[in-house]
């Protein structure tokens, strides 16, 4: 039988929602036990949480001054020492576990099943290659620890609500290396829903042409309550900032609706969204690629139709 | 100091990539091959690091088939100092390329070791962060900002939340994100001058790496496909669509 463990990710003393979807794929593969291992400089408010996620068997922590930013090189010998003992350590795909995982999983000599979307058997699993443009099957050694991490567009967050899961303290006794070192973190500070998280999301490519035009995304965003996603473009372009990209080297996300507006469908940013809900382009070329996978497709010009669109809703 | 480049050949990312029908593989035969994008970039910072008199090397190493020279000397083209290419007929996964790739670091002694964040064919996202796990040495995965001075790398990277900001003692390996830099282009002169450059030519089996690929890929799919849906005529139908789906 297996037992899971799957790493926290959190920030500012809360958990991040990717874990739960991360429970979701080690659910999945049916073990016997699913804990959570939280390592933080102050872990109790994130256990709280952690042990609050339905069909988590236990939270372990380890608190320590170390842990305070995750570094991956000061986070995976403890990760390593903690996975004795477990079948899988699972990780969500997002920079953090992806940072994290490999690290992990070179000190334990196994390989990484990265961004599985399906989990056909405790070690089978499918995964995107090729920008999601092929979808491969593959079978980890049943006599080595699976380490993998999980596309979270994938999957689900685990229900909140779980009553009475123990909290226990680790105390791993590593040597913990100090040759990297946390200088900062800018954080795009911003009232919307989280891009990884939203139902709804907006985004707009170099269409929009402009930092300054891109608060009309942001207006109409606001407007119906929807986070604010970007092209490459239009990152490389300095219209908005780096953690709103969308697509094979940004963020994946699965929303229910999503709006691409100014933004032709190139395939790396498609991989990104082909998980939503309902997509929608707004385009003025009608031979755009976007709409190819569009369910709902309007040509014209953004600048005249966003307008429109508000317009249309306080009717 | 010296600065190791992974550079490894992929299907070019314009390439619309096809499975076979059998379930095989994708179909590579006829396709046009390039350099992983993320590596050409690896490769132009580390150019710019020797142009600032950071590094005096540049060696850029491969990991692949035996025609994978005409590739190797395109990054000689682009201005690495020499190549290394580990000859294998088999693809390596990303703890076996780890695993050369340690060493090839014992054996060359490098300050730097710059990989892309990802090889779009596999996109494993995986490789310099196994080798720095090997190494013991500091990884700064997602790179758009990287300085050099008194033995210690500041980079800047591309996380979920923004940009965090991490100091490495050297020898570290660095991963490339696309907005690290704009890769130059390569000049004909240049295509001439390559011809002259070194390639060490090393097989796999003699570096004595522990043996083996752990994952076995038992099946090839094609995605899903999204279906093509329908078109509107204006912003009112659009909103009252989606109202009706219950979106709006
Ligand atoms: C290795 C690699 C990784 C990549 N990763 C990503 C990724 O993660 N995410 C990503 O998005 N891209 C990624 N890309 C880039 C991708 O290939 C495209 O270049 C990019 O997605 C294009 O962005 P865009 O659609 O905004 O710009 P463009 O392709 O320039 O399209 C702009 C669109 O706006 C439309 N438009 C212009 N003006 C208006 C107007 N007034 N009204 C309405 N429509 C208008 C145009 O008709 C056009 O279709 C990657 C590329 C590589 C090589
Ligand atoms: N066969 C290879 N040859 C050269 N470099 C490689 C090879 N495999 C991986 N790399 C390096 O490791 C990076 C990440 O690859 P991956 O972990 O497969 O996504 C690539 O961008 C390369 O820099």
């Amino acid at each position: 039988m297996s037992k899971i463990l799957v790493i926290a990710e959190h920030l500012g003393g809360k958990l991040n929602p990717s874990t739960a979807r991360a429970v979701s794929a080690a659910a999945a593969a049916k073990p016997e036990a699913i804990d959570v291992l939280v390592l933080a400089d102050n872990a109790d408010a994130i256990a709280a949480e952690a042990a609050k996620i339905e069909g988590v068997s236990r939270v372990l922590t380890v608190t320590r001054a170390e842990n305070a930013h995750a570094l991956a090189a000061v986070l995976a010998p403890q990760v390593a020492k903690a996975a004795a003992g477990y079948s899988h350590v699972f990780a969500p795909s997002t920079t953090f576990g992806k940072d994290l995982a490999p690290r992990v999983a070179a000190l334990l000599g196994v390989a990484q099943v990265s961004d599985v979307m399906a989990v056909e058997g405790s070690h089978t699993f499918k995964r995107p290659i090729y920008a999601g443009n092929a979808i491969v099957t593959v079978e980890a050694d049943p006599a080595q620890t699976v380490v993998a991490t999980i596309r979270t567009a994938s999957w689900p967050a685990a229900a909140i609500g779980a009553n009475g899961t123990p909290v226990e303290a680790l105390n791993l006794d590593v040597a913990l290396p100090s040759y990297t070192r946390f200088v900062e973190l800018k954080q795009g500070k911003s009232d919307r829903p989280d891009l990884q998280g939203a139902s709804k999301v907006v985004s707009g490519g170099r269409g929009v042409g402009s930092k300054e035009n891109f608060e009309i995304i942001y207006k109409f965003a606001d407007r119906i309550g929807a986070a604010v996603g970007a092209s490459r473009a239009a990152v490389d372009a300095g219209y908005v900032p780096n953690e709103m990209q969308v697509g094979q080297t940004g963020k994946i996300i699965a929303p229910e609706l999503y709006m691409a507006i100014g933004i032709s469908g190139a395939i790396q940013h498609l991989t990104g969204i082909k998980d939503a809900g309902t997509i929608v382009a707004i385009n003025k070329d009608a031979e755009a690629p976007i709409f190819e996978i569009a369910d709902l497709g309007l040509v014209g010009d953004l600048f005249k139709i966003v307008p429109e669109l508000e317009a249309a809703l306080a009717g | 100091m010296k600065i190791l480049v992974g550079y490894k050949r992929v299907v070019d990312y314009n390439v619309r990539i096809q499975v076979k029908p059998d379930g095989t593989g994708v179909v590579t035969e006829g396709v046009k091959l390039s350099a992983n994008p993320f590596d050409d970039i690896a490769l132009e910072e580390a150019l710019r690091l020797r142009e600032k008199g950071v590094a005096e090397e540049v060696v850029i190493v491969g990991i692949g088939p035996a025609d994978l020279t005409a590739h190797l000397r395109n990054g000689l083209a682009m201005g690495a100092n020499r190549a290394i290419h580990v000859t294998t007929a088999e693809a390596v996964q990303p703890l076996t390329a780890a695993r050369v790739f340690l060493k090839l670091v014992e054996k060359e002694q490098p300050g730097l070791v710059i990989l892309g964040k990802q090889a779009i064919d596999d996109d494993a996202n995986q490789t310099g962060q196994m080798l720095a796990a090997l190494w013991d040495r500091p990884q700064a995965t997602f790179a758009s900002k990287v300085e050099i001075a008194d033995g210690k790398a500041t980079v800047t990277r591309e996380v979920d939340a923004g940009l965090e900001t991490i100091e490495a003692d050297l020898p570290a390996v660095i991963t490339t994100d696309l907005r690290l830099n704009e890769p130059r282009f390569i000049k004909l002169p240049d295509i001439m001058k390559a011809k002259s450059k070194p390639i060490d030519v090393i097989e796999l089996g003699s570096l004595g790496v522990e043996g083996g690929d752990h994952l076995k890929t038992t099946h090839y799919a094609a995605p899903p496909k999204r279906s093509k849906g329908v078109m509107v005529k204006d912003a009112a139908e659009l909103v009252a669509t989606l109202k009706q789906k219950g979106l709006l």
